[in-house]
């Protein structure tokens, strides 16, 4: 007879028998010798879950694939083999039983990790996200605080097929009590992930799929240091200025800076001064940033990968007019995805928000009185 | 790889077919629910489960009738306006009262929002319980002093918190046993599955108990399941399943308690099915009349948790007429308790909207909190010029 408890899930193995008093203290091996020089965003965002699981034994990721392949995306590659199954490890495939389970450890004394495969597979957790993890610092006024981090590799432009390149956000970022993040350079691919680790707050911290190949040549131990000393200002609630210009400013965020960056440096050779907005924190949302720019420039154009109505591409706008109404040369616009469903590969150049849309859209900002 | 199911066999031993069987018939529950001490207030034996002593049970039947109490008069306050509503745990009290007392200081409760009495049992301060219910915050008690989680009003969702909560304990290496509560209705939803599913993957010390109280609002436990029973959807995730008779005081405190100790010892999971009944409405603003005879609920009325212990601590002689005039002391008590609290009207704050959305008001909730704060303020000075 076939034994029927034979499987392939990790955790079981030591966990049921394994001392538990030791899964989160017990010896780690030693970390591997930093990469100095070309550093990709995938790589950003698993050492800086590395260093953050080294330097808080309260740190746990779990989620599906993440133990021993490393997660679909690699973003979990290694973590297993040196915290052990205690800390970064497999979970039965069903998204709500990880999110519901991580509600659980927060409640207990854990810091979870959460890795929901891709964007479009989050929602069976979405009930779990909105009326437990977004809510029960509030229902408990603030008694039972949840430090979980819902890592979410999303959106499109890698040729995925259907259900791996939603843009969620507006979801999330419409729901009060969560946190909402999209890093866009590898730089803050590390500091971003490693602050949300350390907030007191649930993150829903969305990954452009996209960007997990771009470089940037960084010393991660620097940035490792720079961290841990607290030095830097924070980027939670912060945008930046990731060009300065002084004609229009482009608002984008995640997976459109650098579209919005490469639309910036064709107008540049027009003639044309564009600012670019790198908004990094939806929730809290940076009104200052943005709104100075705007005030300097005159004019404004939003940028997002989401289906645009009642999107936070709309929500920018809405913000944008409502403050800066008198710096205005032009009413502000917004270059989104269409309101389709998120289209097959070989039709989402069509979809997606490009440096040419772009750069019209800016060409349609009356620079002249219409006729 | 392999993982224990529980059963403490070694990883990786084959297994003949017999053990197999035996293994398998080990998680299935008994052929009928565990029945203590039976309606008429008599002993019946089970060799798999003894029968607590006699003082263990007095004391239990103390918090069983201050629990019937607590939902006869929380009752009475809703009619009366002092509370917005009130699902009635009336008749599933021995459920209520077994599964706080079974557990330890250390342990955690996951309640939902008909098993008020369970967390007052528990020793939540009554007040601070009902303010959910009273409505002027969501949850009045801190969970992490009581190690009481908040009442769950979405189905089976705060199962799978339940498990995190064992998880969290199991990875801390703390002695910790966690008892998540549910309904019949409940386990028809997903967070039911994999709460369960995990719970035994993870091998984690938690107790799932579900009052099948045959209702879920209107619909019966035929229209939710035809599986033999709950219990027996354990087996489906390997763990053990049991069934209780969930009017019997002791037969619950011996199901449970022995769950509790074999999750305690690292034996992981266990689903135990109650079987009891829902004898009033779902809540004040419901109509049973719609979908349940009064004679179907009269059938339940002789085999009422309170009156069956009564006589069985009655002819134990544990119980006897001063016994009963304290405890009937102790309800009343109570009662007076939920009266004078709810007979005060709350004091609401109104700043508390945005106090408690993220550990850090954000510019936005401060712009809000501002607004709403100038609205009141006006208001307040166009109250104090208007005579």
């Amino acid at each position: 007879m076939t034994d029927t408890t034979e499987r392939v899930i990790d955790p079981g193995t030591e966990l049921p028998d394994g001392p538990p008093a030791g899964v989160l203290n017990g010896p780690e091996r030693a970390a591997e010798a930093r990469t100095v020089g070309p550093v990709t965003f995938a790589k950003a965002l698993n050492a800086a879950l590395a260093d953050a699981m080294e330097a808080d034994s309260s740190v746990v990721m779990f989620g599906e694939d993440v133990g021993a392949l490393g997660g679909v995306f690699r973003i979990t590659d290694g973590l297993t083999a040196r915290f052990g199954t205690g800390r970064c490890f497999d979970t039965p495939l069903a998204e709500a039983g990880i999110m519901g389970m991580a509600v659980g450890m927060a409640m207990n004394g854990i810091r979870p990790v959460v890795e929901m495969q891709f964007d479009a597979f989050a929602y069976p957790a979405f009930e779990q996200v909105v009326s437990h993890v977004a809510k029960m610092p509030n229902r408990t006024k603030g008694k039972v605080k949840l430090p979980i981090v819902i890592r979410i590799p999303y959106a499109g432009g890698i040729g995925g097929v259907e259900h791996h390149c939603d843009s969620s956000e507006s979801y999330y970022a419409h729901t009060p009590g969560l946190t909402v993040l999209a890093p866009a350079t590898v730089r803050d691919a590390y500091t971003m992930l490693r602050e949300a680790i350390s907030y007191p707050d649930p993150v829903v911290f969305l990954e452009p799929k996209k960007l997990y190949w771009s470089k940037e040549v960084l010393d991660l131990a620097e940035l490792k240091e720079t961290f841990e000393a607290s030095t830097a200002a924070p980027s939670i609630g912060r945008a930046v200025v990731a060009r300065a210009g002084t004609d229009a400013t482009l608002v984008a965020y995640g997976p459109s800076v650098p579209t919005a960056m490469a639309a910036a440096a064709a107008a540049a050779e027009e003639g044309r001064s564009l600012e670019v907005i790198d908004v990094r924190s939806i929730v809290p949302f940076d009104d200052e940033t943005v709104c100075a720019s705007v005030r300097k420039t005159g004019r404004a154009v939003v940028i997002a990968e989401a289906p645009g109505f009642a999107s936070v591409a709309a929500e920018i706008v809405a913000r944008i007019q409502e403050r800066c109404f008198h710096s205005l040369a032009a009413p502000v616009r917004r270059v989104t995805g269409f309101d389709v469903p998120y289209p097959s590969p070989k039709l989402e150049h069509f979809f997606l928000p490009s440096v040419d849309r772009i750069l019209d859209t800016v060409d349609e900002l009356q620079w002249e009185d219409q006729a | 790889m392999t993982i224990s199911t529980g059963t403490n066999r070694a990883p990786g031993t084959a297994r003949t077919s017999d053990q197999q069987e035996s293994a398998e018939a080990a998680m299935l529950p008994s052929a009928t629910p565990v029945q203590l001490v039976d309606p008429n207030g008599v002993h019946t034996p089970n060799e798999s489960y003894p029968l607590p002593d006699g003082e263990s049970l007095l004391a239990a039947y103390h918090k069983l009738v201050v629990g019937r109490r607590i939902n006869d008069q929380a009752n009475a306050l809703v009619r009366q306006g002092r509370m917005a509503v009130y699902p009635s745990s009336h008749g599933q009290e021995a459920c209520q009262v077994a599964a706080a007392v079974v557990l330890d200081h250390q342990d955690w409760l996951f309640p939902t929002y008909r098993d008020t009495v369970a967390v007052i049992t528990r020793g939540v301060d009554p007040m601070e319980v009902l303010t959910l219910l009273r409505g002027d915050w969501h949850s009045g008690y801190d969970p992490l002093e009581h190690k009481v989680a908040t009442q769950a009003t979405p189905l089976a969702t705060q199962l799978l918190h339940a498990v995190g909560v064992a998880h969290a304990a199991k990875l801390r290496g703390e002695d910790t046993v966690v008892l998540a509560l549910c309904g019949d209705g409940a386990t028809s939803e997903g967070d039911f599955h994999e709460a369960l599913n995990f719970a035994a993957v993870f091998h984690v010390p938690v107790v799932f108990l579900i009052q099948n109280n045959e209702y879920a609002i209107s619909v019966p436990l035929k229209s939710q399941t035809v599986a033999p029973s709950l219990a027996h959807k354990a087996i489906g995730y390997g763990m053990p399943g049991e069934r209780v008779d969930g009017n019997d005081l002791a037969a619950l405190l011996s199901v449970l308690g022995k769950a509790v100790t074999r999750a305690r010892a690292g034996g992981g999971p266990t689903l135990v099915e109650a079987h009891t009944y829902r004898m009033q409405a779902h809540t004040n603003a419901d109509d049973p009349s719609r979908y349940r005879s009064q004679d179907d609920v009269e059938k339940w009325i002789p085999k009422d948790p309170l009156s069956r212990m009564r006589t069985y601590l009655r002819d134990l002689a544990v119980l006897d007429d001063d016994g009963e005039t304290r405890i009937a002391a102790a309800a009343e008590e109570m009662a007076a308790t939920l009266r004078d609290g709810l007979n005060t009207d709350p004091v609401v704050n109104p700043e508390d909207l945005f106090n408690y959305v993220f550990t850090e008001k954000t510019s936005q909730l401060r712009e809000q909190a501002d607004l709403l704060r100038g609205e009141l303020s006006r208001e307040q000075s166009s109250e104090e010029v208007t005579p």
